[in-house]
């Protein structure tokens, strides 16, 4: 624990890490069947607020708001599921990043909406300034846990009927579908277990970090989301994970490059993207850069 | 056991089924020829339910199948292999094997995950089709192999299999043998005709003759989408109107083409 904390992994950092674990997951399910869906952010958001709402506004404890959020999050993926999932590639990326806009506005403007409904003066979500003073309450061993269930689930989903069919809809949609298996269902149960994921990561980030605002679900969370499952592939569940772990961890092992971390940790982004296409934790993408490295030596001189 | 009622087919302008009539009795094996862009594909894709008719009918059994997906008609016991090979490359061939007997499992997520007895014994039954299928067709020994990896003589052969773990009545074999030398054709073809003793019923997509005459009991001959001859093999070889599809009409040759087209 000295040797990580020295190397600038506090414990909120780890604990930081362990919840872009499990974002990292949430989008390595859609990717690893064939959607490249970017819709993530949005179901944190919403598993965030409702999160939060049911522990601030109603005492709950962080078990019953966990399953709240979720809850929330996959009753919202099913009608947005149905019609998006029929686009591919480029088209369902860009259809389910208007989903998260809708969200993330939906909840900046949700107080004046529904002061202007009711008639009275709401103050849930608190527009732009979000919810302040949420307790810490999110445990490592909480953490620690949720991830392992959920990797034992992914494992055993991959070892189903269900998960060959998965990876079979990633590959030849239209094969899979003759070969007997509703691609249609595949799909949208994936899609909703990985708004599911993406949930609870919400509520229990919210619950470590003790403030949200609308602005903490835009865009740039997608992007980083979808760099964790890039970073570390998507050919294991194994992957994502150890790409949130780098994601996260980086920023605070090169404190001492100062006000150029941002540089390196770009930098070491770009080498792995053009040297392991594969992501870091993919046997192939190391064998062929080894093979790379073997036939040009001057590859490391350059 | 299979019925084509006036199926057509439009694409935009182009008609690439044109009241097709079809009749496929049980355990036959039918055989369906014509010239390249004839609409032989187009029609397996709607018998499969890949592509829907504009108009007609299409039953199996007697229950219309015409705008069912494709995972139902799967079900149905419907199950097709492609012209151009499209294996899931990635996985292995056993693998192969065990997506396409995903209809005839019933253990659910939910089983995997607490192991339950029944969910180990349907993992086990699938696994003993599977080899069981990859013996007969003599891939056993690559099992573990990834099936983009084989040979292409053999990625044929795991796509009959692969079509055949589904567990259909009726397959559809769409140019089986494309790239085949003569005795691998001739052992497909025995393939074929095993199937057949095994109560399937087959419609295969040719242009090899020597194997529809090797396996075919009828043929039906399309061309331009419209079905212009069925017979036995013997009787079609012979017919002028397919021998006019296939070589052209003599002296009359490039008019001929030229009144199709305009």
């Amino acid at each position: 624990m000295d040797l990580l904390r020295s190397i600038g992994i506090t414990e909120i950092v780890f604990q930081l890490m362990l919840v872009n674990a499990i974002l990292g997951l949430s989008i390595y399910l859609t990717l690893y069947t064939g959607m490249f869906s970017l819709a993530n952010a949005g179901f944190m958001a919403i598993g965030a607020y409702v999160g939060v709402v049911l522990t601030q506004n109603y005492d709950l404890p962080l078990w019953a708001a966990l399953i709240g959020g979720m809850a929330a999050a996959g009753i919202v993926a099913v009608p947005i599921g149905l019609p998006v999932l029929r686009l591919r590639d480029i088209y369902l990326a860009i259809a389910t990043i208007g989903f998260g806009e809708v969200v993330r506005i939906l909840i900046l403007n949700f107080d004046a909406l529904a002061s202007s409904i009711s008639g009275e003066n709401v103050q849930l979500t608190r527009g732009a300034l979000g919810i302040t003073g949420i307790p810490k309450i999110t445990e490592t061993w909480q953490l620690l846990l949720f991830l392992v269930v959920t990797v034992y689930i992914l494992v055993r989903l991959h070892h189903s009927r269900f998960g060959r069919a998965m990876a079979a809809v990633r590959q030849d949609e239209q094969v899979a579908a003759t070969m007997g298996i509703n691609v249609v269902y595949v799909k949208n149960a994936i899609f909703i277990l990985s708004a599911v994921l993406a949930a609870s990561a919400g509520v229990l980030k919210a619950h470590l970090t003790r403030t949200i605002s609308p602005g903490d679900y835009g865009f740039d969370q997608v992007v980083n989301i979808l760099a964790f499952a890039v970073l570390g592939g998507t050919s294991t569940w194994l992957g994502p994970i150890i790409g949130g772990f780098m994601l996260t961890a980086m920023p605070e092992i090169l404190r001492e490059f100062k006000q150029y971390r941002g540089i390196v940790n770009g930098v070491i982004l770009l080498l792995v993207i053009v040297y392991l296409p594969g992501g870091i934790v993919n046997v192939n993408a190391w064998k062929r850069l080894w093979r790379r490295v073997r036939r040009q030596p001057s590859i490391e001189t350059s | 056991m299979l019925e084509l009622h006036k199926v057509s087919r439009l694409f935009g302008g182009l008609q690439a089924l044109d009241q097709v009539d079809m009749r496929i009795s049980e355990r036959r094996i039918v055989g369906l020829i014509g010239p390249n862009g004839a609409g032989k594909t187009t029609l397996i894709n709607n018998i499969s339910g890949l592509d829907h008719p504009t108009s007609g009918t299409i039953r199996l059994e007697g229950n219309e199948i015409h705008n069912l997906p494709p995972h139902r008609i799967s079900g149905l016991g419907i199950a097709r292999t492609y012209q151009n090979i499209r294996l899931f490359g990635e996985m292995t061939v056993l693998e192969n094997l065990l997506i396409s007997q995903h209809g005839r499992g019933r253990a659910s997520v939910l089983d995997s995950l607490v192991f339950t007895p029944h969910f180990r014994a349907e993992e086990r039954r699938l696994r003993d089709t599977a080899m069981q299928l990859l013996e007969r067709f003599h891939l056993a020994g690559m099992a573990h192999q990834l099936a983009g990896n084989l040979p292409y003589g053999d990625q044929r052969r795991l796509e009959m299999a692969r079509a055949l773990a589904t567990g259909p009545k009726l397959l559809l074999l769409d140019e089986p043998t494309a790239g085949m030398n003569p005795i691998e054709t001739e052992q497909l073809g025995q393939q074929i005709l095993r199937l057949r003793d095994e109560q399937l019923t087959v419609l295969v997509i040719e242009h090899d003759m020597s194997l529809i005459h090797q396996v075919c009991d009828e043929v039906y001959v399309l061309n331009f989408g419209q079905i212009i001859a069925h017979g036995t093999p013997e009787a079609i070889k012979h017919n002028p109107l397919v021998i006019e599809a296939y070589l052209g009409r003599e002296e009359e040759n490039e008019l001929a083409v030229g009144e199709r087209k305009g």
